[in-house]
């Protein structure tokens, strides 16, 4: 009886093993022959990304090649976050920072916020939340151009009290039902300008570091 | 235990439809069917697995023993799954980052190991393949099915961002059915997809009930009113 049960154990044990390592070996031939493709896809998908974000003809240099690392309370930040550089022949042109609203209505939204050498906002992308679909979510471009009515803007232009949504007196809409959500843009937004323009000799002053790495 | 692939067509399609009479793997079901592409997209991933694991299943059918045999086909379903999220990541990155966690939870979907159970360990390869073909097929038009009505009760438009699947050539899709449509968010909100589910599985049992009618009508046969819900899962001998 007892060594019927133990070589039944071993057999089981075996064709276990045996098929553990014949599966991961399935897995791992997919992943190598697949990760190149997924790198390659990953990067591509940020190109575009960040390529909305700042006019074409404005920089000329690979901006996932000029990354530099910010934790900046004024931005949200609660880690490393990066933020890329853009040069046009040599000069700065053009920074895109990403910083979190921590105060929408479901959690933290995530912005992409490209502001132009003087200071301008070329464009602002929402790249993460968990607003309300149909309400809150018209901060995406798939759903609304609401988020272009930040293009031009600069930390002067409107004034301190228009960077706020109409409800608070300020110049820009809010979403009918949802007003947490772009208040709560607006005041990132802002915030990130006001960042932009007390560092921007810093930020710039980074570019020879992060052009060093390869 | 032979079943002719006619028999294995129909149960597939529609009289043991996964989606609406075994109403197995419910979570992605309803998950993922806020909109058309999103709904083909699991639905397509949901159906290679499933028929990759019908023959890997059927072919080692006879080598297993009953002891270790589920842990097995579990082995079986999460390395192909993995497999396929890897291949989904490379060539349709956008569709996998928006599918996200339900990719590696087909995995866990129970008409998997529900069909490597009740078919492909007692089926040849062929047609357990075939099976895992039907069964996929039948599992997609439903999320389909679900995905696209509320798509245009929602949003009044059908198959919006169908370019992530089907690259640039499909850019332009995009139908507007209803112009100025207001939007209806309940379509588009979980619940949305309980109620759409249900009225598909009345849909298909009043199609039934019909039909049995007809039947009756013409040959003298006892067809059952509705199709019951068939066991899925083996008999433990």
């Amino acid at each position: 009886m007892l060594p019927e049960i133990s070589r039944s154990i071993v057999k089981n044990s075996l064709v276990l093993a045996l098929f553990a390592a014949v599966t991961v070996a399935i897995v791992a031939i997919t992943q190598q022959s697949t990760e190149s493709r997924i790198i390659e896809a990953e990067r591509a998908a940020q190109i575009r990304a960040l390529g909305e974000i700042l006019p074409a003809h404005s920089y000329d240099n690979a901006l996932l090649d000029n990354v530099i690392y910010l934790n900046e309370p004024l931005l949200g930040h609660r880690a490393d976050t990066p933020a890329y550089l853009a040069t046009l022949a040599g000069q700065p042109a053009a920074v895109i920072l990403q910083a979190n609203a921590p105060d929408g209505y479901s959690g933290t939204i995530s912005l992409l916020i490209g502001i132009m050498a003087d200071g301008t906002l070329s464009g602002v992308r929402a790249i993460h939340h968990k607003e309300t679909p149909g309400l809150g979510d018209r901060i995406e471009l798939a759903k609304s151009p609401w988020i272009k009515s930040f293009d031009g803007k600069s930390i002067n232009n409107p004034n301190q009290r228009g960077w706020a949504v109409k409800k608070d007196q300020g110049d820009f809409d809010q979403f009918a039902g949802a007003t947490i959500t772009p208040r709560a843009v607006v005041t990132a937004v802002h915030k990130a300008l006001q960042y932009f323009d007390q560092h921007h000799a810093e930020l710039f002053a980074q570019l020879n570091t992060a052009q060093v790495k390869p | 235990m032979s079943t002719s692939f006619r028999e294995i067509t129909i149960n597939g399609l529609w009289k043991n439809n996964p989606g609406l009479v075994q109403l197995l793997g419910l979570c992605p079901l309803l998950g993922t069917s806020n909109s058309t592409v999103n709904a083909l997209g699991l639905g397509i991933a949901t159906a290679l697995v499933l028929i990759c694991s019908n023959a890997a299943v059927s072919l080692i059918r006879n080598t297993v023993t009953n002891a270790v045999r589920l842990p097995v086909f579990v082995m079986i379903i999460a390395a192909l799954t993995t497999c396929i999220e890897l291949l989904m990541q490379a060539f349709t990155y956008e569709l996998f980052q928006i599918l996200g966690i339900f990719i590696p939870l087909i995995t866990t979907n129970c008409i998997i190991l529900g069909r490597a159970e009740a078919f492909a360990a007692k089926n040849s390869m062929l047609s357990a393949s075939y099976d895992g073909l039907m069964m996929g097929i039948g599992f997609s038009l439903v999320l389909v099915a679900i995905g696209a009505t509320r798509e245009l009760l929602g949003t009044g438009m059908l198959f919006t961002n169908m370019h992530l699947l089907f690259g640039s050539m499909a850019e332009h899709w995009q139908i507007v059915v209803f112009e100025n449509y207001k939007g209806f968010l309940l379509a588009i909100l979980p619940p949305g997809a309980f109620l759409v589910l249900g009225l598909l599985i009345a849909l298909k049992n009043w199609i039934d009930q019909l039909y049995a009618q007809h039947t009756a009508n013409t040959v003298t046969v006892n067809a059952p009113a509705v199709s019951r819900r068939v066991r899925v899962t083996g008999v433990v001998d």
